[in-house]
Formats: structure tokens, sequence, C-alpha cells
């Protein structure tokens, strides 16, 4: 997804540069929200004020969303076939998979990260086990567990 | 009224909603990381989905075109019809976008300053325990499938050794348990 934005908006339009592309992106990774919508968001806004950020927003969801809900009300519709629920639970695994992989992959950030391998275990191992075995709820562990690392990054930090 | 919300009444639909609009300011790193919480309150505080559908309805997302955000409506969809995907997009969409306006009107001039840069330093280590919770629920119905366990390991080791793509892996992982192996 961010690859194809990528080509579209600095390869092909020449809208924004390379360098403008990260430096967007970097904040929309900060921000709350999905990374891609808040991508789209921000260079709508960029270029063609608040009318183009509402513009790129409901270009980059309306048909994607229109074909999911179809798929979705064919999907209960064939649920009961055992060949349709035995696909969908290979994909679910292989949705479950690709999240992993995903968190594999960025994790590998964290060593050139303020935080350091050590602490970023503890932490990323403290999440792991509040939401996943303890089934906690997410604001309370991030409100509880996030200031804790903010600050600890902020005194590694040097000003 | 009731067809387009599958026998839900507007009270949950309230409550529905703003259970996404709280989560849309948590969803740091994607909507995805916040799917445990929503597992949490929509399979086991009040039972509207089974785990089995809850999963279903992010593979289905993940499979379709568009940004994965989409598997928000699904899961709305599935718990109360029309209405139900409308309240869950638009509880999951108004905060983080205001939010995101804003943040970027008040300048990029300041990213690189300390509480910026310890902000999104302290966060990382918590969104990678996130995700990896992420995909311990959804991997959560496979326990006992010797088959989709394996196509979980298998799926890992292959998008961190190669470069495939993802749709391609969704596509096997569909065949595979169409064919009764997972």
């Amino acid at each position: 997804m961010l690859a194809v934005a990528q080509r579209e908006l600095v390869e092909r339009k020449q809208w924004i540069s390379h360098q403008q592309f990260l430096e967007l992106l970097s904040v929309s990774q900060v921000l709350p929200g999905p990374n891609v919508v808040n991508l789209s968001l921000m260079i709508g806004d960029r270029h063609f004020g608040l009318r183009g950020a509402f513009v790129a927003l409901g270009g980059m969801l309306a048909i994607p969303l229109v074909i999911v809900l179809a798929v979705t009300a064919l999907y209960a519709q064939y649920a009961s076939l055992p060949m349709v629920s035995g696909a969908l639970r290979g994909m679910g695994a292989v949705a479950a998979g690709l999240v992993i992989a995903t968190a594999l992959k960025l994790a590998t950030t964290l060593r050139s990260g303020a935080m350091g391998v050590p602490l970023s275990a503890i932490f990323g191992l403290l999440t792991f086990i509040a939401i996943a075995l303890l089934r906690w709820p997410l604001v309370w562990v991030l409100l509880g567990l996030g200031p804790v690392a903010v600050a600890i990054a902020w005194r590694r930090i040097k000003p | 009224m009731n067809a387009w919300m599958a026998g839900h009444d507007w009270v949950d639909i309230a409550s529905l909603f703003g259970h996404f609009l709280v989560l849309s300011l948590l969803a740091v790193g994607g909507a995805i990381t916040t799917t445990p919480d929503m597992s949490r309150y929509l399979v086991h505080d009040h039972h509207w989905l089974s785990p089995e559908e809850f999963t279903a309805s992010i593979a289905i997302a993940q499979a379709a075109p568009g940004p994965n955000l989409l598997f928000v409506a699904v899961l709305g969809w599935n718990v109360a019809g029309p209405i139900g995907a409308l309240a869950t997009m638009t509880g999951i969409l108004i905060p983080s976008t205001a939010l995101s306006l804003w943040v970027t009107r008040w300048g990029q001039s300041r990213k690189e300053t300390r509480g910026v840069r310890s902000f999104t330093a302290g966060m990382a280590p918590l969104t990678i325990g996130l995700l990896l919770a992420t995909g311990w629920i959804l991997a959560g119905p496979t326990g006992g499938h010797i088959g989709a366990m394996l196509l979980v390991a298998a799926t890992v080791v292959v998008m961190v050794k190669t470069k495939l793509s993802p749709i391609w892996a969704v596509a096997a992982g569909a065949v595979a348990g169409a064919f009764g192996l997972a």
C-alpha cells in the first residue's frame, strides 16, 4: 500500500519529493490512526487545503470499502460450505503470521533507537503479557506503561 | 431500521461507536494494534462475535484491496449490519483525522525536539509488543490444528526472509484451508 502511494505521489505525479514523503510518513507513524489514512490527509491538506484532505481520505476509502463489504455479505451466504470456511481459516492463520512478521521486521529498528535492546525487550514483553495473556484493556496498558517508557527515553536522549 | 442493525438497538450502536472513538486515539502504529482490545470488547465482554468470526472478519479485510483499516468496517458489519459498519468506521476515523490535521498544521518544525523524539522512542517497544499480541490473538482459533499452526509459522518465516507480496501468502492460505489443511 505504501509502496504504491510513494510511486504515484512522488515519481508519477511529482506532487512531493522523496524527502517530504519520508517526513510525512514518519509524522503519520507517530500519530494515532492508520498510517496510510493519515498520510493521504496530510498530502491532501498541504496541496489543496481542507477540501483536499477530505477528498484524499474519501478517495482512499470509498471503493475498497464497497468491495470489502460486498465480500463480507457474500461470505455470510456461503459460510456454511466447508471449503469456504476452510479457506477463511487458512487466511486467518496467514493473517496472524503476517502481523507477527511485521512486528519482527519493525523490531530490528529498535536496535538503533534511544531505548536500547534490553529495555525495549522488557517493555515489549510487558505489553505482550498484559494484552495477549491477561487481556487487560489497551487504554490502561498504554497509559500505564507509555509514560514510564517515554520518561526513560527522555532521560536517555541528550538535549 | 432494525434490519439495518442486525437486531441491535441504538444503545448497542452508541456503545460500539463510543468504543471505537476511544480506540482511534490509541491506535498509534495503525488500527491493527488495537485489535486485541476490539476482540476483548466484541468477543469476550459482549459476545457479539465468536473468536472464529472475529479472525475471519480480519482475514476478509486483509485479502481485499485497500487499506487494512477496512477490517474495522467488516467487524462493525458483522456485529450490527450496515449501521454497525458506519458506527465503527466513523468512530475510528473522526478523532485520529482531526488530530492528524491539527498536528500537521501545528507545524513539522517540532519533530526534531526532545519531547517528540522521546515519545517516538519510548512508544516504539510498546507498539511491537502490541503487534505480537495481535498475532497471538488472531492465531487463537488455530490452537489444536497442527496444519493451521504450521501455516502461521510458515507465513512468519516467508515474510521475514523474502520480499514476497502478502497477497500471495493470503492466497496460499486460502487454498490450503479450502483443501482442509488448516
